[in-house]
């Protein structure tokens, strides 16, 4: 026992040994349980992304320290103190989960540090309890779900089923759909998560209300299971099937790999895709085929994102993370060459940008992709900045 | 209500249930002759999925893939039994509890190294795809009418192993009364090793089964794993028949919560409360099942003839 | 429980004193971080005390025990979300509705033994989850943030400050272990423990076996719902996870890893599970390629668990 003890000590003094780059950033995400494969597309465009930087920011080198989540909000907590005690990180950045954030948020927050989400845009954050010093540089859980309700609109979508798994997010995705979408909902089912897998239950029902639409949103490896559920029901040729966040391109090699062809051709909305014509996402894209052999999904364009967002603001303040006060004033001017191309921060540090149509399609080598189609919505701020007053 | 409706979902209900007994039945098998709490029974329906998965990738025939893993399975756990469970036999329920959720952490950690995080997605063959028509207006997918098939027949073969051969008989003397079955002459070691290694296949052959429609993933057999503890707990344990019975309820009654408790609920409460109570009083359904059922029969539905508590 | 001096002793010892200077020790080594490490080791070392009563002691495999973890967090996210922030209304709160639902399922669970008593344990423990999960009010799934933790309304306990935090958790943790010792040598510890090995016999001679089993019961669940009390003040945060079955189960782990019916051992547990994950997961990712393994390896040569392994008798024995 006592050589146990002495033993753990040993090691965790050897990792949290000072490192030598001049700056740290904390970066927390999903890299164990089967939602790693999220925590992977993210970890790989940070590292892309120092590649590109040539690991500095202005003259400082840069370090990036991961923090596992474990799919779990306590246990993203404790990774996230961990980064802030031990790590003594100068920012945070990353987290996949909104519940995640909620919970952490507070431990960085608190010791007076700036957090950048790289994906989760949860309500609260957005509007009563935004802070000054939270950014988020992808999106309000919101937007995306309320872009589609506008795509169902403009296509005259008169009836829609709603099937999305019963967590917070999900809510969120329902509720954007429900406030823009002008026909009428037929049936809504929440299922369990992230456990259901199998929905033949609900697949019955969506058959019995025989909808001109089905919305869905199961983000992960959830997704190719359900649609694969979609199409053996028979579906997937009579109903259309709407979507946010479930075909990307973690979930289309699954598709193509299953062989289900039904799925080119599925629409869904988004503020990015792979195919956008501006030279930073080019750049990014081809570096990151060229490098992993897979396309990027939004969520690694996102902690690319994320990268130059804060490179941006530290070359601004002269290398001096430590200047929490210039670093904000240079993050709310998001003076960056961004792979969404131009777009504003908001008054509650949200981002003001395009959302777009985006379709699946098989690129010139056969490979499975989405490309980007017209906008759907232009210069969109969420419902909840009006809610945010700024000042801690 | 739609007549159509309420059959396709009896019908999701049964295939739901076939996949329990196929685990249950391993489960129920074990626990009752070995008194062993195996939490690893899980992890061999996981592993069922991504070594029949790859079988089936390899030879590009979910047939071929399903009857190679048969032998692969048994011999996986006819190893794991050999190795890591042979010494826990006697040793208190606690003690099992530890060590096969240290074999629950191995495993899922192995099949990330091996497989990687993403899963595995098995294609389903093309003569399996599509639906098929039932008669008065139903239809079905062809893939789901196969499983309820497949488990019927597993339930057929299971029922005549135990109930009419000399194997069976040694299975049944051993849930009834293990000590008294070795003092008569039973190779224990050996049973313990078939009984195990088919649990094993029961538990591959419903892991594999599931992923054509569910996808292979990291950890897939836990949620299962409950259930089907609750399953053999209602069925009464060492018993093939309640778990077969068990298993059916459960999927059905799950099924049924799912699909018509929110239509129910609007009878009684306002739409938007309906709303918010249904999805969680359906996942409760089948616990609150099990709580009344043990209520009022706390060894189960079939308790095995000749058996004491089984703990 | 003997007087002579075992390794076991020397390892109790030493922990409780670690646990007592380690506000000093750590930040003096610089390593602040180990502070929060050891606050949340103490608090699942309550929580595994309390199951040890009634599972070591009494034999009562509870596999939903962390649903008091959650019932004492949330009346503390729950008043706190209604802005009623005072400890005086909050911890009696907690300590009631505690003693109220493992009342209730004393009576349904007690009729059972073995491993039906661990699945209607579970099953009851997954209601009230999945209860939790399906109150949008406070944050289903996603949990509740907690801004201000619990007031005691003195300049003495005030749980802002880390240290005192800190120090709260200790002194509740060592009144939980007199208590557990207390109870165990008492009569009431001494009839649970013969109703263990040999229910029916107690009770032929004239004691209501039924009626001690269901106060520890009750005892396990108040103590636990303290635990769940101090790790919402400490987390700053309560979810549905916190009562999920992966805790429950994560707690019998501590217990047995510890040394089942021993004094000292589930705090050991919780120590050696809790300081292990902590240290291998900063290692590798794959750290559970090497921790089942070695769960397995304690269950195979260290009956008894690590007190086990260091001497110390159960009182199994």
């Amino acid at each position: 026992m006592l050589k146990r003890l002495a033993a753990a000590a040993a090691v965790a003094a050897i990792a949290s040994s000072p490192a030598s780059a001049d700056i740290k950033i904390g970066f927390v995400t999903t890299l164990t349980t089967p939602a790693a494969v999220i925590g992977r597309d993210m970890r790989d465009a940070v590292e892309l992304a120092l590649e590109h930087i040539d690991g500095r920011m202005g003259s400082e080198t840069v370090e990036v320290i991961y923090g596992d989540d474990e799919f779990n909000a306590q246990k993203g907590k404790q990774a996230t103190e961990r980064l802030i005690l031990r790590d003594d990180v100068d920012l945070v950045t990353g987290y996949i989960w909104s519940n995640v954030l909620l919970a952490s948020a507070p431990v960085v927050l608190g010791a007076g540090k700036i957090l950048i989400s790289a994906n989760a845009g949860p309500a609260p954050l957005a509007g009563r309890r935004c802070h000054e010093n939270f950014f988020n540089i992808s999106w309000q859980n919101d937007q995306t779900p309320m872009a589609l309700g506008e795509l169902l609109n403009r296509d005259g979508v008169g009836s829609l089923y709603i099937v999305a798994p019963n967590y917070v997010a999900g809510q969120n995705m329902v509720a954007g759909v429900e406030r823009v979408f002008a026909g009428e909902v037929v049936g809504k089912d929440m299922t369990v998560w992230p456990s259901q897998r199998d929905w033949s239950a609900e697949l019955s029902k969506i058959k019995a209300a025989g909808p001109e639409g089905v919305f869905i949103f199961y983000p992960g490896p959830a997704g190719p299971a359900f649609v694969k559920q979609y199409q053996q029901a028979g579906l997937i040729e009579t109903i259309p099937l709407f979507s946010v966040y479930t075909f990307d391109s973690i979930s289309l090699p699954l598709f193509q790999e299953a062989r289900i062809d039904a799925v080119l051709g599925s629409r869904m909305t988004q503020f990015w895709a792979p195919d956008m014509e501006n030279e930073q996402n080019q750049r990014f894209v081809a570096a990151f085929r060229n490098k992993y052999g897979r396309y990027p999904s939004l969520y690694a364009a996102q902690s690319y994102d994320s990268m130059f967002f804060i490179k941006s603001a530290v070359e601004a303040v002269g290398g001096n993370i430590q200047d929490v006060d210039g670093m904000r004033a240079a993050l709310r001017k998001a003076e960056f060459p961004s792979v969404r191309g131009q777009f504003r921060i908001g008054s509650n540090h949200f981002p003001i940008q395009n959302f777009y149509e985006r379709r699946v399609v098989e690129d010139a080598n056969g490979n499975w992709t989405t490309s980007v189609g017209p906008v759907v919505l232009e210069d969109h701020q969420d419902p909840y900045a009006s809610q945010c007053e700024m000042g801690g | 209500m739609d007549y159509i409706l309420l059959v396709e979902q009896l019908l999701n209900g049964f295939q739901l249930g076939i996949i329990l007994f196929l685990m249950a039945a391993g489960l129920t098998l074990v626990f009752g002759i070995m008194d062993l709490v195996n939490l690893a029974h899980g992890s061999l329906f996981m592993i069922g999925a991504f070594v029949g998965g790859t079988l089936t990738l390899v030879t590009d025939s979910l047939v071929l893939g399903a009857v190679l893993m048969v032998p692969a399975m048994f011999a996986i756990g006819v190893l794991v039994e050999t190795i890591a469970l042979r010494t826990l036999y006697r040793r208190s329920h606690l003690d099992q509890v530890l060590a096969t959720f240290g074999l629950i952490l191995f495993f899922n950690e192995a099949t990330r190294l091996i497989w990687g995080p993403a899963g595995l997605a098995v294609p389903l063959p093309e003569f399996l795809e599509g639906t098929v028509a039932l008669g008065a207006g139903i239809t079905y997918p062809l893939y789901r009418v196969v499983i309820i098939v497949i488990g019927l027949l597993v339930a057929l073969g299971l029922y005549l192993l135990v109930a009419q051969t000399r194997f069976g008989m040694l299975v049944r003397a051993g849930a009834s009364n293990r000590v008294m079955a070795g003092a008569l002459g039973v190779n224990i070691p050996v049973l313990f090793s078939l009984v195990f290694g088919i649990g094993a296949v029961l538990a591959g052959l419903a892991g594999l089964i599931i992923t054509p429609i569910t996808q292979a993933a990291i950890g897939m057999g836990e949620d299962v794993l409950i259930l089907a503890f609750v399953v053999i707990v209602i069925g009464g344990i060492g018993s093939v028949r309640g778990a077969f019975v068990a298993a059916l309820l459960t999927g059905i009654i799950d099924t049924m919560g799912r699909s018509f408790l929110d239509v129910v609920l609007l009878l009684f409460l306002p739409a938007n409360a309906a709303e918010s109570a249904g999805p969680a009083l359906s996942s409760m359904l089948i616990y609150i099942l099990m709580a009344g059922i043990l209520f009022f029969r706390p060894q189960g539905l079939f308790p095995p003839r000749g058996a004491t508590a089984a703990s | 429980m003997r007087s002579q001096l075992t390794p076991a002793h020397a390892v109790a010892t030493l922990l409780i004193v670690l646990c007592a200077t380690i506000p000093y020790l750590a930040p003096a080594l610089d390593e602040p971080f180990y502070v929060i490490v050891f606050a949340r080791i103490m608090i699942w070392a309550i929580a595994a005390i309390s199951l040890n009563l009634i599972m070591g002691f009494g034999g009562m495999i509870s596999f939903g025990h962390a649903v008091y973890l959650g019932i004492g967090g949330y009346a503390v996210g729950i008043l706190g979300f209604h802005d009623v922030t005072s400890a005086w209304i909050q911890l009696p709160i907690a300590i009631g509705l505690c003693a109220l639902v493992a009342l209730v399922f004393g009576v349904i669970c007690l009729r059972t033994r073995g491993i039906y008593f661990i699945m209607i344990t579970l099953a009851l423990a997954q209601m009230v989850f999945f209860l939790s999960v399906s109150a949008e009010r406070y944050g289903s799934d996603d949990g509740l943030n907690i801004l201000w933790r619990s007031e005691f309304g003195s300049g003495l306990i005030d749980l802002e400050d880390g240290v005192v935090m800190y120090y709260t958790i200790f002194a509740v943790l060592l009144g939980c272990l007199l208590l557990q010792w207390r109870m165990v040598v008492s009569r009431f510890g001494m009839v649970l423990r013969a109703s263990q090995s040999n229910d029916t016999r107690v009770q032929a001679i004239g004691i209501p076996t039924y009626r001690y089993r269901l106060a520890a019961f009750v005892i396990a669940g108040v103590m636990c719902g303290l635990a769940g009390f101090l790790q919402a003040n400490l987390e700053r945060f309560v979810s549905p996870d916190m009562m999920n079955w992966h805790r429950s189960g994560e707690l019998i782990l501590m217990t047995v890893l510890g040394g089942t019916a021993t004094l000292f051992g589930p705090l050991v547990g919780a120590v050696v599970f809790l300081l292990l994950s902590e240290t291998l997961s900063t290692i590798t990712i794959h750290w559970h390629l090497v921790f089942g393994p070695f769960l397995i390896l304690v269950v195979l040569f260290a009956r008894g668990g690590v007190m086990g392994l260091l001497g110390s008798r159960t009182t199994r024995d």
